[in-house]
């Protein structure tokens, strides 16, 4: 009897240990973004203040909020822009027998693993004779890169899953491919595209690279690099406060929206690798 | 005969569109993907600069290696191969790789094992390991390296209050603790993922096969060595790929916590630097080449030895 109480109480201390790992950071930022002056420097483990200067002085500041818009701009934008341009892909990717599909597959898979770095010098060339550069197009023409080969694999596995019957109707009466997407498949893949749209989008949402090397104006800025750009005069004059308010606010919509979606997150994120 | 005369007219229609739908995608991925990935190797043996892209000359291969005699007789080697602090980096990355990746699957089997259990508040652990998931990586690295404030820093607090270390550690500015910092960061980050990989291969188990174990009286440990571990072992080698592949590129945890420091400049740190601040663009695409052939190497090892299914043909 007590051991199986033992086993139950090793269980549960193993629970509450990932908990606390995984809430505690963050717990811990939307405390210290709450503190202002000196107990910021005073390490608190339970909240001492509730000081709202940090965000007061972020929104007086107008250029956040600017960048809040730029994020939400591009990232919406690379989502309507790469689920459009994945839909007919990943049809003709699942659908169609054609010679020369796996290695499609393939290269479509292996531009996803691609290091960023690889073509950073490349794209600086193809944006700035786009004319593009410190514009926020760059950055969704440039998104494409990591949204696209992802929407259209996880599109392509779950398309792929989908009985032969439904479209076997359509084409004995000479529907045409593009009406078999748009009149059998879209009513279907509705879930599939939140899930995706919705990884795309907190994709988009996080990139720094691209974002830190294609803007070079504060107002041009997406929110990752404006966060990583916050400095003080000196090292010791990090606003950390600051630093603290704004990450929260970004991200706070985003755990918001995980939590809500968790389920659809969760099988979109299996869908994507483990039927590799 | 008429009908199979339709049937192979209508494949070829068929063919023809799909074709016709691939098209913008793959128009899209070679502006993105192909062709600059082809004018960074081009790149690679040019004089480019910043500057004066277009007005690049053919160098050859000196910019990966080159030997330079002096006058008296005496000659030495330059160039991306002969640099040490190119070595080190490749090092650092690879380093990190295999550390962060091991680390994120030993924890994220133990999640998913907690996971795939049935008990009261089961949801709620899921919901809250998701958040760092959730956490941009930068919003992440800005979040720890406060936490590992050398002064002020909570972790310092912690372990002190505990008694395992006496004074403060300068986590992120001490060459001995800085990689340690950004794995850490990097585990925290990825774990999750790694997780609900794993929990996903555990689900697929049939529940009848612990069943059937549980009567021949079979020890739990035998049952997770035995029947678990082989079962989710294609799960997790999907995962443990994904992840190098990603880990091999970090970036932004390295950029955001411990800039310029030589014990845990990656790849991708030292091209950046090379192309955008120290305006040695040709050079840094040597390197942007250099890392991605060794990053196609590592890929193609990996499918050929984890025998990807591209076609679906195995459901």
């Amino acid at each position: 009897m007590t051991q199986v109480w033992l086993k139950r109480l090793g269980f549960y201390a193993l629970v509450t240990v990932i908990i606390l790992q995984a809430v505690f950071p963050f717990y811990y930022a939307i405390l210290t973004s709450l503190e202002d002056g000196q107990a910021l420097f005073e390490v608190n483990y339970l909240p001492a203040a509730l000081n709202l200067v940090n965000y007061k002085s972020m929104l007086a500041n107008g250029v956040f909020g600017k960048q809040i818009l730029n994020s939400v701009f591009v990232a919406t934008v690379v989502v309507i822009i790469s689920l459009a341009l994945a839909v007919t892909a990943a049809y003709a990717l699942s659908r169609i027998q054609f010679r020369g599909r796996g290695l499609l597959l393939l290269t479509i898979l292996s531009v996803s693993m691609f290091p960023q770095i690889a073509v950073l010098s490349g794209l600086f060339e193809v944006i700035r004779w786009m004319g593009l550069f410190n514009s926020l197009w760059a950055l969704v023409f440039s998104y494409m890169i990591f949204t696209l080969p992802f929407t259209v694999w996880v599109l392509t596995t779950f398309m792929r899953n989908l009985p032969v019957e439904i479209e076997e109707a359509a084409i004995m009466d000479g529907a045409s491919s593009l009406t078999i997407i748009r009149r059998v498949f879209l009513p279907l893949m509705w879930p599939a595209m939140v899930t995706t749209g919705l990884l795309a989008f907190i994709h988009a949402w996080n990139e720094f690279l691209f974002a830190l090397t294609f803007m070079s104006t504060d107002g041009q800025r997406t929110v990752p690099v404006a966060i990583a750009l916050i400095s003080g005069r000196s090292e010791f004059e990090i606003p950390w406060g600051n630093i603290m308010a704004a990450s929260v606010t970004v991200t706070l919509p985003l755990v918001a929206l995980v939590l809500i979606f968790q389920r659809k997150i969760v099988s979109g994120l299996t869908a994507g690798a483990v039927k590799g | 005969m008429a009908r199979s005369v339709n049937t192979s007219r209508l494949t070829r229609l068929r063919t023809r569109s799909a074709w016709a739908f691939l098209a913008p995608m793959l128009i899209v991925l070679f502006v993105v993907a192909g062709w600059p990935l082809g004018r960074t190797i081009w790149f690679s043996f040019t004089d480019a600069s910043l500057d004066l892209m277009s007005e690049a000359r053919w160098v050859g291969i000196r910019n990966y290696l080159e030997y330079v005699e002096f006058k008296d007789g005496e000659g030495k080697f330059y160039g991306l191969l002969a640099d040490a602090r190119w070595w080190r980096s490749v090092g650092n990355t690879i380093w990190f790789s295999v550390v962060s990746v091991s680390t994120e699957t030993v924890l994220g089997l133990i999640v998913a094992l907690v996971l795939n259990q049935e008990f009261r508040g089961r949801g709620l652990v899921r919901a809250a390991v998701l958040i760092p998931w959730a956490i941009p990586t930068i919003v992440s690295a800005k979040m720890w390296a406060w936490m590992l404030h050398d002064q002020f820093g909570i972790l310092n607090d912690m372990l002190m209050k505990v008694g395992l270390i006496s004074a403060p550690v300068a986590w992120t500015a001490s060459p001995d603790t800085a990689m340690i910092a950004v794995m850490i960061v990097d585990v925290w980050k990825t774990t999750p993922f790694m997780a609900l990989l794993i929990l996903a291969g555990l689900q697929m188990i049939p529940g009848d096969l612990y069943e059937a174990a549980k009567l021949d009286g079979v020890s739990a440990l035998r049952v997770f060595r035995k029947i678990t571990l082989p079962l989710i072992m294609p799960a997790v080698l999907v995962a443990v790929v994904f992840r190098s592949l990603d880990a091999l590129r970090i970036f932004d945890i390295v950029y955001v916590l411990t800039p310029n420091t030589d014990t845990t400049r990656t790849m991708s740190v030292y091209a950046r630097e090379n192309l955008f601040d120290f305006d040695k663009f040709a050079y840094g695409s040597a390197a942007s080449t250099l890392m991605f052939l060794i990053i196609a190497l590592i890929t193609i090892v990996f499918i050929l030895g984890s025998r990807m299914d591209l076609e679906g043909k195995r459901t």
